[in-house]
């Protein structure tokens, strides 16, 4: 028994060494994923990335993934485990992973690191982000064109900078359009729960909102907004089979753009530590189609989606006062990135209080 | 639809599976075994389902393909806890990480396929009564089946001839072993039971409350029907009472955030979890109660003396 | 065909030790072949799960990281399941350990002193003891069931952790981002060894171990536990009181929990977040009963169980399976392992009966 293991054991190592040798040529791309790759939401926006940089670019290099990785400890030994396997060029693609990726990166220098949004950089660690709120300031938009009761109901996982930032953006947007515009929110204090969220959309509809938005990660409030004959915008991915009359438009992620990009800058040797934060117009997120509404709703929503490819629109834009109806930003200035990065304020026409 | 009616139907929608998989470990329970297993067995009828609904299209085939993946896992945990004497609490557990694995790798190929909703059934004349109506006489037949299960075990466990060899097996194993009851036997029928009810919850879930399968989407409600079983003091109606009264709690959280109450959301969240405890401190106060229907062996292996 | 048991007069020395090791073998077997039947290399899969993990040192720091929480607590559950009080709640005293452990690095971040760290180890232990307290004293004095109490209180916990770190705990200079400072050098537990970064948490774990160990087998109070855990009445006339036993075996599991939480968040994640556990309070259930409630098999069953974690990992990189298939491996290695446990207490046997068959038909 004892022998036949040892044999086992030799020849895995030999054919390991063998894999490892053949495998010098490509480079190995890995990528951690905190939630499971087919959880319909964030995680799975990120793996179809990894297809496509495979797809792209799968004669110089080969993907590995780790999934349903805990933060903490456990995320630290998924991204040494990584680092030590050969990868050359490791994307951590959720905010806790930060400081396992910052703690892994000072030990394997040589080896690049790519930190989902987050905010601590080193010469070897890129952070990465997506402008979401550019896509929420049309969703808004086309709310209050859609919406009869001038109500919205948004139902939001956790209180972080970035789903504040989206129920901000939302509000503008649609005040943009009808001033008196409000909206409520619920916070599910989950992302991933389809009960709890289908119990929320109803709640909110129940208490009169006629368009649902969510920034949570299954297809259920879609599906109840189609029971009930309301509207409702889709999350992280196009979820127009959840409900083909009711979904406006998704805010689809679309991370492939920049890993390729970035894949590519590493092949060549000119990686380099940066914070890049991206919008619509560099194609990391992407609108789903506008779909279920009139044409001059259709033609606004472009219009507005060309204007801030362009940079002549930026959503956070004065003048705009905070909930409490103080001033924020004076006519014509725009909110800096380091605010938007940390914001933990509601503007004006927000109908909830945020955890303080 | 006035607001009060619309949040009582969510509030059904919500607690029918923690009443159903809770009345079904409920009879287990009764018999002397504790399977910690409920959430694992839950999301095997969930994923079990919503397969068999897509492939015939029907969901009551998938309501009966929920059932059999519930009595199926049910079936493993009797052979390991009933047959081989494993201990109950760490099989349990295990199936239900087993459960959690297999449905993922079963369910894999049915991720974002759109469900097939099981339609209400009205059931004439009652169903036109004002307000009672539209609540309960408009409803699937999952909804139906739990009261109607729930009144089975009633009048099973303390009006029928078997309801009282199961409690005695539940109670003394030995004495009703010594009394000629084929203990194994019967803690077998009661495990599947259970195991079916579990399968009917899960199917209930990509059914009729959110219809999609996605992975983990039990999200913990197993863990919840099992405390209320305790919580209902192993009594048959009173799993009803505690899931609704969960149910009730968890829906008027989140409608007291969309109206904007200013309560951080974490500790309206709790509330369901906070309300159940306190609720059952009330009731058990009567420490003989509470004894005379705790099943004395739960949770303790029985081999028969040859 | 049916399998009888038939109790042995003695419990079997030979099979407790061999056990393991059949359910290993048979692990080997039907884990090859579930990995044969999904296409991939049954050797490579094993060799991944079960060796790749022991053989760097890097790896076994972290076998010993991941187990260290998942013995502590299992430890601390084995007196409180021996007594017969049914703690399920240690997710809860874990998190509420972490957090009153946390109150001098978070709140009072500018006391720099050696104290600090025994201090926080203590506010662990503290705050795991009373957190699982509610179900004790609901239990001891107002009858209330405590595997309902005890659970229920877990999303307490997860929830008050969450609150406070997205409110009143959050790092002023982290962006608004949902966690706390970052503890300073004093409220670090420091490495072991120079070779890896196993924390003193996993030495805490193995000394709980070894003192439970001698408390069961050579004290009053491990006779205690045993007999009450056995009998209420026996205990009784021995003159033991149940009431004191629950508040003692809660306390003592709560503590240790506690200490589990607090040792995690300074050895290994040195800030609080919102999640600080993957499930190890349910987890160490299963590692408690895994090792037969021995404190020493505990130590055995953590290690166990954590390997198969890291041999996952290693299994979803080198041969490319999902996580759910390393779950239902994990699954497998558990229920061989149980099953397995029964060849201590009992002779198995495979009874062919012609007639009994017969028998139950004329039953009908």
């Amino acid at each position: 028994m004892k022998k036949l293991l040892l044999a086992l054991a030799t020849t895995t190592a030999v054919l390991g060494f063998a894999a490892a040798a053949s495998a010098q040529e490509k480079a190995k791309i890995c990528f951690v994923y905190v939630g499971s790759k087919t959880d319909g939401g964030w995680t799975q926006a990120h793996d179809i990335g990894r297809q496509q940089l495979e797809k792209e670019l799968g004669d110089k290099i080969e993907t590995q993934f780790l999934e349903n990785v805990p933060e903490g400890p456990d995320a630290e030994r998924a991204i040494e485990r990584m680092a030590r396997s050969g990868c050359g060029l490791i994307f951590t693609t959720s905010f806790g992973f930060m400081d396992a990726t910052i703690k892994i990166a000072q030990k394997f220098p040589d080896v690049k690191f790519e930190h989902a949004t987050g905010y601590k950089t080193l010469p070897n660690v890129a952070t990465y982000n997506s402008r979401f709120y550019e896509g929420r300031y049309i969703q808004g938009q086309i709310a209050a064109k859609m919406s009869e009761k001038g109500v919205a109901g948004y139902i939001a996982s956790f209180p972080i900078p970035e789903v504040v930032m989206g129920i901000n953006s939302f509000v503008i947007g649609a005040r943009s359009v009808n001033p008196d515009f409000k909206i409520k929110v619920i916070w599910a204090n989950t992302w991933f729960d389809p009960g709890k969220e289908a119990d929320a959309a109803k709640a909110l509809i129940d208490q009169g909102v006629d368009i649902l938005t969510q920034h949570t990660d299954t297809t259920a409030p879609m599906q109840v907004a189609a029971e009930r004959g309301i509207k409702a915008f889709g999350q992280a991915s196009d979820m127009i089979a959840a409900g083909p009359n009711t979904q406006l438009t998704a805010i689809v992620d679309t991370w492939g753009a920049y890993y390729v990009k970035r894949t590519k800058a590493f092949l060549d040797g000119k990686w380099e530590s940066t914070s890049s934060w991206d919008g619509l117009k560099d194609g990391i997120l992407t609108m789903a189609p506008y779909t279920n509404m009139p044409d001059d709703v259709k033609a606004m929503a472009e219009a507005t989606e060309a204007k801030i490819k362009s940079g002549e629109l930026k959503p956070f834009t004065g003048p705009l006062n905070k909930q409490d109806g103080s001033p924020w930003l004076k006519e014509g200035e725009t909110a800096d990135d380091a605010t938007l990065l940390g914001m933990n304020f509601y503007v004006e026409g927000v109908d909830d209080k945020l955890p303080q | 639809m006035g607001i009060i009616e619309a949040i009582l139907l969510s509030v059904i929608t919500a607690a029918t599976p923690l009443v159903l998989a809770a009345a079904g470990e409920l009879v287990a329970e009764r018999s002397g075994v504790l399977n910690l297993g409920v959430e694992g067995m839950m999301i095997m009828g969930a994923v079990s389902a919503f397969a068999a609904t897509q492939i015939t299209g029907s969901p009551y085939v998938g309501i009966l393909a929920g059932v059999a993946a519930g009595l199926l896992f049910a079936l493993f945990f009797g052979f390991l806890t009933l047959t081989l004497v494993a201990n109950q609490v760490a099989t349990g557990l295990a199936l239900t990480l087993l459960g959690l694995g297999v449905s993922g790798m079963l369910g894999e190929s049915f991720l974002g396929m759109q469900g097939i909703k099981l339609q209400p059934i009205a059931i004439p004349l009652l169903s036109e009564v004002p307000f009672l109506g539209p609540l309960l006489f408009r409803q699937d037949a999952i909804f139906y089946l739990s009261i109607a299960i729930v009144a089975g075990i009633h009048w099973f466990l303390f009006r029928s001839r078997a309801g009282l060899k199961l409690r005695a097996v539940g109670d003394s194993h030995a004495s009703a072993h010594a009394l000629g009851v084929d203990v194994i036997r019967i803690r077998y029928l009661a495990v599947l039971f259970g195991g079916a009810c579990a399968g009917l919850a899960g199917a209930q879930l990509s059914l009729v409350y959110t219809p999609q399968w996605v992975e983990n989407m039990s999200a913990g409600r197993g863990w919840i029907a099992l405390a209320l079983v305790v919580f209902a003091s192993w009594r048959p109606w009173r799993v009803v009472a505690g899931g609704y009264l969960f149910g009730a709690v968890s829906i008027s959280q989140l409608h007291a955030q969309a109206f904007g109450i200013g309560i951080p959301s974490q500790f309206l969240s709790s509330l369901p979890y906070v309300a159940t405890i306190v609720v059952l401190i009330l009731i058990s106060h009567n420490r003989r109660m509470t004894l005379i229907n705790t099943p004395a062996s739960l949770g303790k292996p029985f081999v028969p003396e040859r | 065909m049916r399998i009888e048991l038939e109790k042995r007069a003695k419990v079997s020395t030979l099979f407790s030790v061999l056990s393991p090791f059949i359910a290993f073998a048979l692990t080997i077997v039907f884990g090859g072949i579930m990995f044969a039947l999904l296409g991939k290399s049954p050797v490579t899969a094993l060799y991944s799960f079960f060796v790749e993990p022991l053989i760097e040192v890097w790896s076994l720091h972290e076998l010993a990281i991941k187990a260290a929480p998942l013995i502590l607590i299992g430890v601390g559950l084995s007196v409180c399941f021996r007594s017969n009080n049914w703690n399920i709640g240690a997710e809860g005293q874990f998190i509420m350990g972490a957090i009153a452990g946390s109150i001098l690095p978070v709140v009072f971040y500018d006391w720099q002193s050696p104290l600090v760290l025994p201090l926080m180890m203590l506010f662990g232990m503290i705050g795991g003891a009373l957190f699982a307290a509610i179900p004790a004293f609901l239990k001891a004095h107002m009858n209330t069931n405590e595997i309902l109490t005890s659970l229920m209180l877990v999303y307490v916990a997860q929830l008050f952790l969450d609150w406070l770190v997205r409110g009143p705990w959050r790092n002023p200079q982290g962006m608004n981002f949902p966690e706390t400072r970052t503890f300073g050098p004093d409220a670090i537990l420091p490495e072991m060894l120079a070779s890896g970064r196993t924390h003193w948490g996993f030495a805490f774990a193995i000394i709980a171990a070894v003192l439970v160990w001698f408390m069961m087998r050579y004290t009053l109070r491990g006779f205690e536990i045993t007999v009450l855990g056995q009998s209420e009445r026996a205990g009784r006339f021995a003159g033991f009181s149940s009431r004191k036993m629950i508040w003692f075996s809660m306390l003592f599991s709560g503590a240790l929990a506690g200490l589990a939480g607090i040792a995690e968040v300074s050895g290994a994640i040195q800030q609080l977040r919102p999640v600080i556990s993957p499930g190890y309070g349910f987890t160490a259930i299963i590692v408690a009963f895994l090792g037969r409630l021995n404190p020493l098999g505990i130590v055995a069953a953590g290690l166990v169980l954590a390997l198969t974690y890291l041999g996952g990992e290693a299994a979803q990189l080198s041969i490319g399976v999902s996580d759910k298939v390393t779950r239902v491996f994990q699954g497998l290695l558990l229920f061989f392992v149980l099953s397995c446990d029964t060849l201590i207490h009992y002779r198995i046997r495979l009874v062919w009966e012609r007639f009994a068959v017969a028998k139950t038909d004329e039953a009908h």
